[in-house]
């Protein structure tokens, strides 16, 4: 058993998620100012979608029972699909809304899910268990870390590196990037608003449905509230790393991971309950060390 | 051009006597016509009333939306517990406090004041710190704010009694004690909005470069406007935990933020008005769902609502609101008597 690259993996891993949730966040605030607060939602919707609706405290399941070949791409559009539709019910008619009335319907959209699931699922947490193996340890530069561990860290670079790619080399990465920079620029020039912030939707809930499959297997719990705290941290990462920037969310999501996992190893035991406080402490220093985030962008500078 | 603006100054006066008004006829019709169950929404609208109207005098005047103004309930709420509580409860269930707490057995109304006073406390030195940031990093870090909050309260097991509930409190919080505390909200609230402070506040709310090139220090408004409102949501903590009679961390969390807000940007978060009305009708819709939920007798069947479909019933119509009027019910004016004729131009 050793220490140090035990505690590398367990803090790589939890980064991996908060900056795929982080992403998430960022990508639609980057094309419209939108924090959005239903994503912690999208979330939950996609771990429930694995199941049998029922209240009963066992968990059967549903989708989860497809092969994992079917079953990832079946989930990733399931994401992108409610993420896309709250984008029509909502999003599209607030254009013109400032930034605080978009954010309160975010919320309210989002609690109107998590009711909505609560309705059909109740409130217990079940157990659910999908894909049990790849929580066997195997041992990797001596330590003993979950093949999970592995997959998510690789899985992260996966999307990380992907989401690169698009933005990058594909045309609606450029129209995404222009309307991220400046958006009524990028509409002048003939960027299809409508399509890029349909694109950047799609995106983003397709991200919340890897953090969900990541998430029931890591846990093998589906509970209701398991968006929220998730939602919390990325939304906190989001801003760390620079609102508006996608390798600072990325950066910012790692960074959270590390600290959460570094304090909750060398606290003392009395002061580990309050571990959480420790960590949004430093979020507070950092955002008072530099306030446009870690790695600001350019547009995020007001213009006088 | 002397005459217009000391009209306006007047009218400006008529709002909170109107808003006033309005409590005092909602309280009266409840007392009157309504039963125990009625009177206790009217208490609990009452507190949500000092709650937001204190919300609004940081937020409707700065412009920033702060998340944290649960966190300063909750500080309110506890301190109330720790000077109210019979001292051989606290030394039951809440064994490390320090002797001067565990030993006090204060009246209701100065333990108010003084939990109001701590939470402005906590406001002047949290505030210190954040409001050095501006826009949604502000805001982000009172939501770390009330996240710090919330962890140590659901965690200093002697001290809050942890995630187990504090219970024993004195339940004299009836709408009438209630509605006078909204009634003070309200007329701080207007003094505050009607001061120079105010004034320069929300000019920095319009346009921050603008208005620190006519010399107004914004930092130093937004933080005396942040202790002022935490005091009243202090208040609304201590008011909240003497009308339900128990305390417990998770009721100081993300869902008030998120009812608190609502009601705050529903109703209009720009006015006084605004932050009155919208808590106003939620109140009211709440109340109406949770009775529908709990059935109608319709020509003899049992007509309800499925449990539960009162919060999403209330979801859709915050989104509904804020797609048809972005600025709210209000729509950011104020209810005021229009003095002296004509209104000029």
């Amino acid at each position: 058993m050793n220490a140090i690259p035990q505690l590398f993996f367990d803090a790589m891993s939890l980064g991996g998620i908060y900056a795929m949730a982080a992403l998430g966040i960022a990508l639609i605030f980057g094309v419209m100012n939108l924090v959005n607060f239903a994503h912690g939602e999208y979330i939950a919707f996609c771990v429930f979608a694995l199941i049998v609706p029922s209240t009963d405290a066992v968990a059967v399941l549903f989708l989860g029972k497809a092969p994992a070949l079917l079953l990832i791409p079946i989930l990733l559009a399931l994401g992108a699909a409610i993420a896309v539709a709250s984008e029509f019910v909502v999003f599209r008619h607030m254009r013109k809304a400032t930034p605080v009335a978009m954010m309160i319907s975010s919320f309210a959209l989002g609690f109107v899910i998590q009711n909505s699931l609560l309705l059909i699922y109740g409130s217990r947490p079940k157990a659910i268990s999908l894909w049990p193996d790849l929580n066997k340890p195997v041992s990797v530069i001596g330590a003993s870390v979950p093949l999970l561990q592995i997959i998510v860290i690789l899985a992260t670079l996966v999307v990380v590196v992907a989401l690169a790619l698009l933005l990058k080399k594909t045309k609606i990465g450029l129209e995404m990037r222009a309307a991220a920079e400046n958006f009524t620029m990028a509409r002048l020039l003939g960027v299809r608003a409508n399509v890029v912030i349909t694109g950047a939707f799609a995106l983003s809930g397709a991200l919340a449905a890897a953090v969900a499959m990541i998430m029931v297997t890591q846990t093998g719990v589906a509970d209701i509230r398991m968006g929220g705290q998730i939602m919390l941290v990325a939304f906190i990462a989001t801003v760390i790393g620079g609102l508006g920037s996608l390798p600072g969310a990325v950066a910012a999501g790692f960074l959270i991971g590390a600290a959460s996992v570094i304090l909750q190893a060398f606290l003392p035991l009395d002061a580990r309950p309050f571990r959480d406080a420790f960590l949004y402490t430093f979020v507070i220093v950092i955002l008072l060390v530099r306030p446009q985030g870690l790695f600001a962008a350019h547009s995020a500078k007001p213009r006088v | 051009m002397q005459q217009t603006h000391k009209q306006k100054r007047l009218s400006a006066w008529s709002t909170p006597i109107l808003l006033i008004a309005v409590l005092l006829v909602f309280v009266l019709l409840i007392a009157v016509l309504g039963d125990n169950s009625l009177a206790r929404m009217a208490a609990q609208t009452m507190i949500r009333v000092v709650f937001v109207v204190g919300l609004w005098i940081f937020v409707g005047n700065s412009g920033v939306v702060s998340f944290g103004h649960v966190g300063y309930m909750a500080i309110g709420a506890y301190c109330s517990a720790w000077l109210t509580l019979k001292p051989q409860m606290k030394g039951m269930f809440l064994p490390d406090l320090w002797s001067f707490l565990a030993n006090a057995e204060w009246p209701v109304l100065p333990a108010a004041i003084v939990s109001g006073l701590l939470a402005a406390l906590v406001a002047l030195v949290s505030g210190a710190a954040i409001l050095r940031l501006t826009g949604i990093a502000a805001s982000i870090a009172t939501f770390a704010f009330l996240a710090i909050v919330h962890t140590v309260y659901s965690s200093w097991e002697g001290v809050t009694g942890a995630t187990s509930s504090v219970v024993g409190l004195t339940r004299y919080a009836d709408h009438w004690v209630t509605l006078g505390w909204a009634v003070a909200a309200i007329l701080v609230a207007s003094i505050y909005a009607n001061s120079a402070s105010g004034l320069a506040l929300r000019a920095t709310r319009e346009d921050e470069v603008a208005a620190s090139a006519s010399g107004i220090d914004m930092y130093r408004h937004r933080l005396l406007a942040l202790v002022v409102s935490a005091f009243f949501t202090g208040v609304a903590g201590a008011l909240f935990g003497h009308s339900l009679g128990v305390l417990n961390p998770n009721s100081f969390y993300l869902g008030v933020t998120f009812i608190t807000l609502a009601m705050l940007v529903v109703g209009g978060i720009g006015s006084l008005t605004g932050a009155v009305t919208g808590v106003l009708v939620l109140s009211i819709l709440i109340e109406v769902l949770v009775r529908m939920e709990r059935g109608v007798e319709l020509g003899g069947t049992n007509l309800a609502l499925p449990a539960g479909a009162q919060e999403i019933l209330i979801g859709i119509v915050m989104i509904l609101v804020l797609i048809l009027r972005p600025t709210g019910l209000s729509g950011g004016r104020e209810l005021r008597l229009r003095l002296g004729g004509r209104r000029p131009n």
